[in-house]
């Protein structure tokens, strides 16, 4: 039986990516999914404001108070700093490229184009095997149209591809108003793999504390829907990595994305909740089904159910159930 | 390749030299010294060598008596060992300075000297600490400039090693420790030439070593002591040679000659001036333009003081010397001062023995620069002068006015030597906008980056809030030597322009003088809003005048309100020092290096904000005519006497060297409750209340962290006459009747707009829920409502102290604070519960405060924040010093427990003749609540009025002791570095003595008025000076220490965390007969992040298990209760959710990420053992008395 399978030109053992989360934060954590089978791992996002906002946060606080007052002219001692940019961090990619075999894709979080390519080269520079970028911009200023927020995805892309030469790929949005399209820009930019999707984080109102807030809210099977949709959408029609991100949760998740024309699927929700070993029991799942139905390999289902090759394409294309009383041919 | 020269000051220039030849250091924190300690630490901690190829080991200590202890103990064992100090820590070093001189030890002091508390403490400059050493055994060797200090400090470790006897290095504190200018480095090389290692080995074979055992430090008898004694006197009589030849040596290797007496003048001349320390440089330019002049004047500059010698003190004289004059900077009552006494002492023993060679010169003495007062050549001159005259005043002053003894002479005060090639500019900036540190970066480009010479001075006012820096910036083709701020400036820059309402900036500008603004107006408009007397001056003086909105620009260049770099961009571009496109890249150079650690971010704003000031400086085309209607503001307002008039607020105006003597209190006492008059206005925003969404909770106003916002329950039928925009509400809550109402208010001239009361605020406006009940708004828009508010809101009644509950957070605070508007940081994490004691407790309190941040916000002259309450009663508080502190208080208890005791014994005699009810009801009055002790107030005013019809010597001395009779509440309050550090000894003392003493620990974690030093409160992991690399070990805990007594009554507290627990806390500590301790924790600037949310972080440090929160009182015992309450329910959050908020947690990751994780691991565990322990006493408390 054959799991393999090709994502963005890395040879993937089985089609599971860990996707960025608390779990891809520490090397004993990935080791831990390595052994359980994880394929690929994706790193816990930098995330490019808050580097920016530590670094501005440091200076600012090391000078406050400094030169007030006779007997205190600072508050901290005048040290050498490092690891301002998270060197820290790129030089535990680099162990941790020495230490496991599978592909380690890194996850830059931001918005702006100045902070992407430092990181991004940083990134190659300390041996990861692709870089996603998760561009999360949420448009609020009600005079920016969507052609300015499209053109700050595809600057953004083509600024890290420039000065790259591993594999990038884009962690989209779902709430494009033409979403094809924009993969299609994006591909047309550079990206090597599209992420269907990003999931933003959650908001909630406390009652309690009259506040608003973010809330993490794991994704469940349910939330495949929109996954499945675009991937059977996009499936062939770009020259592109396809990997299903939300709502994976088992192998039957993996299954349907796979058939719906992904290349591999990423998991976290399931995972953190579970534990790594989870992996290998969804790998088992995966086989069982595959021997049940005698499939022979990942490659050989891929795309068999995306919109070219389903047997009922309107399950894709309608936005409304619309009862189909018959099947008619002109 | 490494620097020849480099622009640093006098602490950095020693410390690179004596880190380098020494291997043991030991320190403790002290201004001005405190940043030679730092910087050996930061090497050390960076790995750097000394020149035997090892990396020195650094030590703090608990005090400098505890660092001195440990100096005698290296030495003794063989280590090349120093130390750093200033003041009452080199006093504190006596007893073992005898000792290693004693028994000829090779070492350096390295001291910033520093004034004595005496009447009052000051943290600058002169010679009474260093003259209080002079008998110790110790070479006094004194160096007058940054280079000097830099060269002697080699100088003094071979001379020492040569000659065995120990040194003390000292220059001035501040003026030179402080000064930065242009120096040449000592090379390596040259530091392995003058340390001869065969004097090193020497010494260590001198060492104690069971290896070749000897023992030392005997005790010994009549018979010998003696004898022994007088051993040593031929090493003391080699030393002058030895250092000359040192010094020699040095001159050959580096080019720069010293001798221990220089001359400096006419070879002929006839008056001489003799004196050390920095004085003797700005002595040195005068006497030079003196005789320049044709002046027969001359000066010697002392470098060895101790040991004193007479024939290098002739050698240096010239023989035509008519008239000396000996200048001491130090005062020594009742005698005349050391130097000028051991050189009148030399020249008649010269002259008794005919070794004088020429006619005995009129000697006079005199007393100049104390604290760092200004020490001019006009002054000099005027030295000269009195040397000319016939019978020249002898112990004369110069620098004040003495109008008391008449000792002062007269100077001119126009009178000025400054020439013409050195440029001189003075700039003005507040603490927080980094003006100070954007000097100090222009005269190292200056200084390191061109040819000329540079010298910086800065000055800072009184206040850790909102205040006043002034840079004093000189460069020039020569060397500068004059050590005294700029008198006329070619350079004027006010980089607040709120300052010109304030103060005369405008004073020191020199004739056509260029003048740089920082306004928020335009150059069209800008002239048009200076205040009239401003205006004046720039057209009288032919100002050329600059305006930049740097506020502006800062802002649009990402660097919120630090304007450093554009005004640093302006001088360079308008100073004409070097040519303008030369200047900003260099400027652009040291942007690259300053920042280039932090993040290219940082390097890439400051850029911008220098390419965006060029584009925003303008000139300023001055009218003719100066039409301002603008008048230059108060700086005192209110109804204030004549002391506040005269001196207060000339101290305020910064015209306090003008006072003269006859008004200044002679033994050091000054009224309280004078900061209420000083109104600062430093507040850009002021918090504003919303009385409809009020819940009148009092949160806001137990955080104030100034009491500048306060809430009052009155009468309805008082509010009659309020003014139409004077808000509130219905009281509520079960204390108050239907007709009472609440009101809360701001003091907006005295707030400094920190915001906690905003942050801690719990209710939200119900339609829009980003507003609470207290909210920021522009000071401007609120500033005269609200002033017209507050001064309505002091007058009206206080609400009545008895039928309060003192023991409830809200109702606590409708008590009057005693304790206000200090000049502690915004947001200062100490004050809430300096001001809540007071509240509490303010009409009966005596306080010992321990020097630091609470003596300074609570001592330090204008004004001060103590004050009395209507009936003129109030806390009476004073400062002894930083280590004696408990034992001051613990002073206090007995002597009031002395005057309690014997009034209550003439009393119980006068039984009968008093009246046998007054007396029993006052001798048998508990006082345990407040409204008993208000009626014992009422019955011992019976008693002075029945004692006045009685005539006895009984009567009278129960009329002087009868106050006594009302409890009096006894305070010790300081910092962690006091009760954890210095001053442990003595609290432990005092909490084993079981008396009725409270102790409230302001706990920082760290010793914050000197700068941030860790304490042995420091929490592990966190970065603070002498711990530059994180803290590895857990904190002391002092709390478990007190409750072992058992009978101690010990609340850790958190106000923020649990306000409830901490009213309770303060209420349950005063209440218990016996000793209290109360540490509280105090958010501090030097934890790094805004403190608008120190309340907030209390909590978080709580609920992470770091701080625990409880009360140990042992009261509750004797009911049967468990003494043991623990006011918290162990770690609810990991440590990290409150250490990374934070920076001097957070800068570890910078610095080093295993240390940071190993740092988070050790917590972690402390914050968990930690619980378990205080839960195991709370279980083992709770068994009954006896059982096990």
């Amino acid at each position: 039986m054959d799991l393999s399978t090709t994502y963005m030109g890395l040879k993937l053992k089985n089609p599971i990516i860990v996707g960025a989360s608390p779990l891809t934060a520490s090397f004993e954590s990935i080791k831990r999914l390595e052994e359980a089978g994880a394929a690929a791992i994706v790193l816990h996002s930098i995330f490019e404001e808050q580097i920016n906002h530590e670094t501005h946060e440091l200076d600012y606080f090391l000078f406050k108070g400094s030169e007030d007052y006779a007997e205190a002219l600072g508050y901290f001692p005048e040290v050498t700093l490092s690891n301002i940019e998270s060197e820290s961090y790129l030089d535990e990619i680099t162990k941790l490229k020495e230490n496991i075999s599978i592909p380690v894709i890194a996850s830059l979080n931001g918005v702006s184009k100045g902070g992407w390519i430092n990181y991004a080269k940083k990134l190659q520079a300390a041996g990861v095997d692709a870089i996603e970028l998760n561009i999360t911009y949420i448009p609020t200023d009600i005079d920016v149209d969507a052609r300015e927020v499209e053109m700050l995805y595809i600057d953004a892309l083509k600024a890290v591809k420039e000065n790259v030469s591993i594999p990038v790929s884009v962690k989209m949005n779902a709430v494009f108003s033409a979403p094809a399209q924009m993969a299609k820009k994006l591909v047309e930019a550079g990206a090597e793999g599209l992420v269907l999707f990003d999931r933003p984080v959650h908001v909630d109102i406390d009652l309690e504390n009259l506040n608003s807030l973010q809330v993490i809210n794991p994704s469940n099977s349910n939330d495949l829907s929109e996954t499945l949709r675009w991937s059977a959408i996009l499936y062939k029609k770009l020259d592109v990595s396809l990997c299903a991100s939300t709502g994976v949760k088992t192998h039957e998740d993996i299954l349907k994305a796979i058939m719906s024309g992904a290349d591999a699927v990423q998991m976290v929700g399931a995972l953190l909740e579970h534990g790594p070993e989870y992996i290998e029991i969804v790998l088992h799942h995966l086989l069982a089904w595959m021997q049940e139905k005698e499939y022979v390999s990942i490659q050989q289902m891929k795309g068999s159910i995306s919109l070219h090759h389903t047997s009922n394409p309107a399950a894709y294309q309608r936005a409304n159930y619309m009862r189909i009383l018959t099947d008619y041919r002109y | 390749m490494k620097k020849s020269h480099l622009t640093i000051d006098g602490n950095e220039a020693v410390a690179r030299v004596a880190h380098k030849i020494n291997e043991v250091i030991a320190i403790y924190p002290i201004t001005p010294s405190s940043p030679m300690a730092e910087l050996s630490d930061i090497y050390s901690t960076k790995g750097e060598k000394n020149i035997f190829g090892t990396v020195p080991d650094i030590m703090e200590m608990q005090s400098e008596g505890g660092a001195s202890g440990a100096i005698h103990g290296s030495l003794q064992t063989g280590a090349l060992t120093t130390t750093f100090t200033s003041s009452q820590g080199l006093l504190l070093m006596i007893p073992n300075m005898y000792k290693i001189a004693g028994e000829l030890t090779p070492a350096v002091f390295h001291v910033a000297a520093r004034s004595l508390a005496a009447q009052a403490l000051s943290i600058f400059g002169d010679h009474s600490d260093v003259m209080s050493v002079r008998q110790t055994g110790f070479a006094l060797y004194s160096s007058n400039s940054v280079q000097e200090a830099h060269d002697a400090a080699l100088i003094a470790q071979a001379a020492s090693l040569k000659s065995r006897i120990p040194f003390l290095h000292f220059f001035d504190g501040f003026r030179t420790s402080h000064e930065i200018n242009k120096i040449k480095l000592i090379d390596e090389d040259v530091m392995t030439k003058m340390i001869d290692e065969d004097l090193v080995f020497a010494h260590r074979s001198r060492a104690l070593s069971s290896d070749n055992p000897v023992i030392r430090g005997t005790s010994q008898n009549p018979d010998v002591y003696f004898q022994g004694r007088e051993s040593v006197n031929n090493y003391y009589s080699a030393l002058p040679e030895i250092l000359q030849e040192t010094m020699d040596k040095f001159a050959t290797l580096t080019g720069r000659a010293y001798k221990i007496f220089d001359y400096v003048g006419a070879s002929d001349a006839e008056r001489i001036i003799i004196l050390m320390g920095s004085g003797a440089e700005t002595a040195h330019e005068s006497v030079d333009y003196f005789t320049a002049q044709g002046e027969k004047v001359g000066m010697i500059k002392v470098r060895l003081y101790r040991p004193f010698s007479t024939e290098h003190l002739l050698e240096a004289l010239p023989k035509t010397t008519k008239s000396i004059a000996v200048l001491d900077r130090t005062k020594e009552v009742g005698a005349g001062e050391p130097l000028y006494l051991d050189v009148v002492s030399a020249l008649n023993e010269l002259r008794e023995y005919d070794k004088l060679g020429f006619d005995m010169p009129k000697i006079i003495g005199g007393r100049y620069g104390l604290s760092s007062k200004e020490f001019t050549p006009s002054m000099i001159k005027a030295v000269f002068d009195e040397l000319s005259k016939p019978s020249p005043k002898n112990h004369f002053t110069i620098g004040i006015h003495d109008d008391l003894s008449n000792t002062s002479l007269e100077w001119d005060k126009s009178y000025s030597i400054s020439d013409d090639k050195t440029f001189r500019g003075v700039f003005f900036g507040l603490g927080s906008d980094g003006t100070v540190g954007a000097n100090k970066n222009s005269i190292k480009i200056i200084g390191e980056e061109t040819d000329n010479y540079a010298q910086g001075y800065f000055v800072y006012d009184s206040n850790k809030s909102g205040s006043m820096t002034t840079s004093h910036l000189r460069f020039g083709p020569k060397p500068i030597q004059s050590s005294y701020l700029i008198e006329k400036a070619n350079f004027i820059a006010c980089h607040q322009s709120v300052f010109l309402e304030k103060f005369d900036i405008l004073k020191l500008a020199d004739k056509g003088a260029i003048f740089l603004l920082n306004s928020p107006f335009s150059k069209d408009i800008v002239f048009s809003k200076l205040p009239r007397q401003v205006q004046e001056e720039i057209i009288e003086k032919k100002l050329k005048f600059y305006v930049i909105d740097a506020a502006t620009v800062a802002k649009k260049s990402g660097m919120g309100r630090r304007i450093n770099t554009v005004m640093q961009t302006c001088f360079f571009a308008i100073s004409g020092i070097l040519p303008r496109e030369e200047a900003i890249a260099k400027i652009k150079g040291s942007i690259q290096k300053s920042y280039g650690n932090k993040g290219q971010q940082i390097v890439d704003m400051n850029n911008k904000a220098v390419d965006n000031t060029l584009e925003n400086l303008f000139e300023v085309k001055v009218p003719t005519e100066a039409k301002s209607n603008l008048k230059m503001s108060p700086l005192v307002k209110g109804d204030f006497d004549d002391f506040v008039k005269n001196i207060t607020a000339k101290i305020i105006a910064g015209e306090g060297d003008d006072i003269p003597v006859s008004a200044m209190p002679d033994d050091g006492t000054w009224p309280t409750g004078t900061t209420q008059y000083q109104k600062r206005n430093i507040a850009l925003e002021v918090p504003v209340w919303d009385s409809e969404t009020c819940i009148q909770c009092n949160k806001c106003v137990i955080v104030c962290p100034h009491a500048a916002i306060r809430s009052k329950v009155v009468d309805e039928n008082i509010l009659s006459d309020a003014p139409g925009i004077f808000s509130y509400v219905k009281a509520k809550g079960k204390t108050f009747e239907p007709q009472e109402q609440f009101t809360i208010q701001v003091a907006v001239e005295d707030c400094t707009g920190c915001s906690l009361c905003v942050e801690v605020c719990p209710a939200k406006n119900k339609s829009q829920s980003n507003l609470k009940a207290i909210n920021m708004m522009p000071q401007e828009g609120v500033h005269d409502d609200g002033v017209i508010n507050w001064d309505y809101f002091t007058k009206l009644p206080a609400y009545d102290r008895n039928k309060l509950d003192h023991a409830k957070s809200k109702e606590s605070q409708f008590l009057e604070p005693m304790f206000e508007f200090s000049g502690a940081c915004p947001g200062c994490g100490e004050t809430p519960y300096v001001k809540l004691a007071s509240q509490l407790f303010g009409d009966r309190m005596v306080i010992a405060n321990a020097t630091g941040c609470s003596s300074i916000y609570g001592g330090n002259l204008p004004t001060t924040p103590w004050r009395k309450n209507d009936e003129g009663r109030g806390p009476a508080w004073s400062n002894s010093l930083f280590e004696d502190n408990a034992e001051f208080g613990l002073g206090f208890r007995l002597a009031i427990d002395k005057h309690t005791h014997n009034a209550r014994e003439i009393l119980a005699e006068m039984r009968e003749e008093i009246g046998a009810k007054l007396v029993d009801s006052i001798l048998n009055s508990a006082q345990e609540n407040e409204p008993e002790i208000f009626e014992q107030r009422a019955r011992v005013e019976e008693l002075k009025k029945a004692l006045k019809s009685i005539e006895s010597k009984d009567s009278q001395r129960l009329a002087n002791l009868s106050d006594y009779l009302v409890k009096k509440s006894v305070w010790m309050m300081g910092g962690d570095g006091w009760a954890y550090d210095i001053g442990y000894g003595g609290l432990d003392h005092v909490l084993a003595s079981g008396k009725n003493v409270n102790i409230l620990v302001l706990d920082t974690q760290v010793y914050s008025n000197t700068g941030g030093q860790q304490s042995k409160a420091t929490m592990t992991g966190a970065v603070a000076k002498f711990a530059a690399g994180g803290k590895a070990q857990t904190p002391k805990d002092l709390a478990m220490m007190a409750i072992a007594y058992g009978n101690v009554y010990v609340a850790k507290i958190a106000m923020g965390a649990n306000d409830a627990q901490t009213v309770k806390a303060f209420v349950e500590a005063e209440k218990y007969d016996g000793p209290s301790i109360i540490i509280a924790y105090s958010h501090c600037v030097a934890h790094g992040y805004d403190l608008r949310y120190g309340m907030d972080h209390q909590k978080l440090a709580v609920d992470s298990g770091l701080w625990p929160i409880f009360r140990y009182n042992p009261d509750l015992k004797a009911e049967g209760k468990n003494p043991m309450q623990l006011d918290y329910k162990g770690p609810k959050i990991d440590v990290k959710n409150f250490m990374y908020q934070e920076t001097r947690f957070k800068m570890v990751e910078k610095l080093n990420m295993d240390n940071a994780k190993e740092y988070l691991e050790t917590a972690r565990e402390h914050a968990k053992n930690q619980y378990k322990r205080y839960k195991n006493i709370e279980e083992i408390s709770a068994r009954p008395e006896g059982a096990i």
